[in-house]
């Protein structure tokens, strides 16, 4: 065994890109599930803000284009969602299921002259003076605009939700949408906003997979990765820096675990493969352990003014 | 899992549609494919068979897939739904379908089922796989006049025979030309991942490998070996030519479209019997892609001839001294490894570093 060959540097590098689309999809579907609403669509507007952001970018010469394109796209897709729903009435968890059947088909279907394309992909952006430090400047400061930007994000959702009067309604809809009803607040309304911002941020996530992680569309692509945002929100206990936690926790094991291989580790590949889930699971027992969920009071009810 | 639901019954619907319009003339072939059509490796290429098999026999024959099934006990489902939809001949296209096909051809004995790359037969189940190993001596070859690091990756799917004879080939092949080569193996325990490939690759590259050779089956190592720059790959199950010139610098291609073509053939006119095909260059079954310029033209030469010694069969990439990873010998000067032991193989040889994961 050879930790030696491994490099800390490239290592914290590689897996902040490899955790960056499962973080902005759960950071997402942490303010509709915030709002009181559970999308299991995540994976399906992922592949869909995949595909489209790559057929875009691959159209247009701009990944620029092709991310705004993707986020589009899956918002747009994440509103019929909402329309079932919050107007419809529709039961959420069959119709989330129905949204990332109908995101892998419908990607699939987009996808079949993109196979085997290559597209413009996003130049690292090394951020002045920050990028030149030693050590911390090539592990966070020289990445791409979308690992930044998916940051930032974190901390816009994290001071929206606590400080601002926006995150204090949205959260009351999440908590009790009677309530908030009756304080003449529009829940529908607010949920589709929630609902839209989420399906924009998978459709990010997604589309940073096809124009920057792997970079290339093949179909099925996410490969399970909504569901594991999915399931960071749960481990986040529904807040925003233990998303990127969590986030960055499951890239990094998974970016480990191939590096430790890489590297001629002895201890046993089946371990190592599954380390991510179990540390998952783990954190999951130990939050259920404590009593404090943190979920929203309403989330996955439906909601109708005349009940 | 609901999508495939979903697809199972479209397909079952189809099919009892088909056997409601009397029993005609027309074959019915299914295919199980573990991945998607469109993952440009090994699943597309049994797609290739597929469409031929539907060329081929025109009117006469009549073919249903289900593209992403996944391996194991959850795959019997989707075999019986086709067997009983009036499927004729079912061929089933990954490893991992091997103890499924058997359960379900008891079930079904005037069914036959085909299963690609397993050792289990029955009356009514035949085994056929390709001779990956010398298109994979080839690759070592190549790999080893090519690297400047000495540092080969290795991004393998699971521990299983097929696999671990691609291993031992290309490690064997690339250390005759470069005493120096070492080889780094990640097991990614999938065989369809296109983010999780791409990450093996990249933790390869970081650590210094400069040529990927990959047996899953997406194009992301190739996509991520391309972004590295000076890294070069080799097509996997496909030709994955638009990765060429560089990094692609050749490609295993796998051929089904003749064997297909016969066993229906062979399912129309009764004469159907149960066997074990494992064909290679030779046959053409397995198919050597072309090597770009970005190879020197002596190791391009000396690659090519290596091709047509396999093909003639003078030459068997398994051929001693060959000692096991322990030290132990397995092959003496100038035996050749017998095809019961290549279809188990459960040991690296001797040089390779690390343990098979079981």
């Amino acid at each position: 065994m050879d930790l030696g060959t491994i490099n800390p540097i490239l290592l914290v590098a590689s897996l902040m890109v490899s955790a960056t689309p499962i973080l902005l999809a759960a950071i997402g579907e942490m303010v509709v599930e915030k709002s009181g609403v559970l999308n299991l669509g995540v994976e399906g507007m992922m592949i869909t803000g995949a595909v489209v952001g790559f057929a875009v970018a691959v159209n247009t010469g701009s990944p620029g284009l092709g991310f705004a394109a993707a986020a589009l796209a899956s918002a747009l897709l994440s509103l019929s969602f909402g329309v079932l729903t919050q107007f419809l009435l529709s039961n959420q968890v069959a119709t989330g299921l129905g949204l990332t059947l109908v995101g892998l088909g419908l990607s699939s279907l987009i996808g079949k002259p993109y196979e085997g394309m290559k597209s413009p992909t996003l130049p690292d952006l090394p951020l002045p003076l920050l990028a030149d430090m030693p050590v911390i400047g090539p592990m966070l400061f020289q990445h791409d605009l979308m690992v930044y930007l998916s940051i930032a994000l974190v901390a816009a959702v994290w001071a929206g939700l606590k400080f601002t009067r926006a995150g204090l309604i949205l959260r009351a809809v999440g908590e009790s949408h009677d309530a908030a009803h009756a304080l003449g607040y529009k829940v529908v309304r607010i949920r589709l906003m929630a609902i839209f911002f989420g399906g924009a941020c998978s459709g990010l996530g997604g589309a940073y997979l096809s124009l920057v992680r792997v970079p290339q569309w093949t179909e099925g692509m996410t490969a399970g990765a909504g569901w594991i945002a999915l399931a960071i929100v749960v481990f986040a206990s529904w807040k925003p820096w233990r998303v990127l936690i969590g986030a960055y926790l499951f890239g990094g094991v998974t970016v480990l675990q191939l590096n430790l291989q890489a590297a001629g580790t002895r201890l046993p590949v089946e371990y190592l493969s599954m380390s991510p889930y179990l540390i998952t699971i783990l954190v999951l027992v130990i939050i259920s352990a404590r009593g404090y969920h943190g979920a929203p009071a309403s989330l996955g009810r439906p909601f109708h003014a005349s009940h | 899992m609901n999508r495939r639901t979903l697809l199972a019954s479209a397909a079952l619907a189809l099919g009892l549609a088909g056997t409601a319009m009397a029993q005609d003339d027309t074959t019915k072939v299914g295919f199980i494919y573990v991945g998607p059509v469109g993952d440009g490796g090994w699943t597309y290429e049994h797609e290739q068979g597929r469409l031929a098999v539907e060329e081929h026999f025109g009117d006469k024959v009549e073919t249903v897939f289900q593209e992403s099934v996944p391996e194991g006990a959850d795959s019997e489902r989707a075999m019986t739904q086709m067997a009983l939809s009036g499927a004729d001949i079912i061929f089933t296209t990954s490893f991992g379908y091997m103890d499924p096909t058997i359960n379900v051809a008891k079930k079904f004995p005037d069914v036959k089922f085909e299963h690609a790359t397993g050792y289990k037969r029955a009356d009514n189940v035949s085994t056929y796989s390709a001779r990956f190993y010398e298109g994979r001596a080839i690759q070592g070859l190549i790999a080893g006049h090519m690297t400047e690091t000495n540092k080969i990756g290795y991004i393998a799917s699971f521990p299983i025979p097929e696999v671990i004879r691609g291993i031992n080939s290309a490690y064997l092949h690339a250390k005759e030309v470069n005493p120096d080569v070492e080889f780094s193996i990640v097991w990614a325990y999938t065989w369809f991942d296109p983010a999780k490939e791409a990450d093996a690759a990249n933790a390869l590259i970081e650590q210094g490998a400069d040529v990927i050779l990959q047996h899953t089956d997406s194009t992301a190592p190739q996509a991520a070996a391309e972004k590295a720059g000076n890294v070069i790959t080799f097509g996997q199950a496909s030709d994955m030519g638009d990765y060429a010139p560089m990094p692609r610098v050749s490609s295993i291609i796998d051929n089904w479209a003749p064997y297909y073509i016969d066993r229906v053939q062979a399912v129309m006119d009764g004469t159907w019997e149960s066997k074990d095909t494992w064909d290679g260059i030779g046959p053409g079954m397995v198919g050597i892609g072309e090597i770009t310029d970005a190879v020197p033209e002596e190791v391009k030469a000396e690659a090519l001839a290596m091709k047509d010694a396999i093909a003639a069969g003078e030459y068997h990439p398994f051929t001693g001294p060959i000692n096991k990873q322990d030290g132990t010998p397995w092959l003496a000067e100038g035996e050749v490894a017998d095809d019961g032991t290549l279809a188990g193989m459960d040991f690296y040889v001797e040089g390779l570093t690390g343990e098979i994961p079981n």
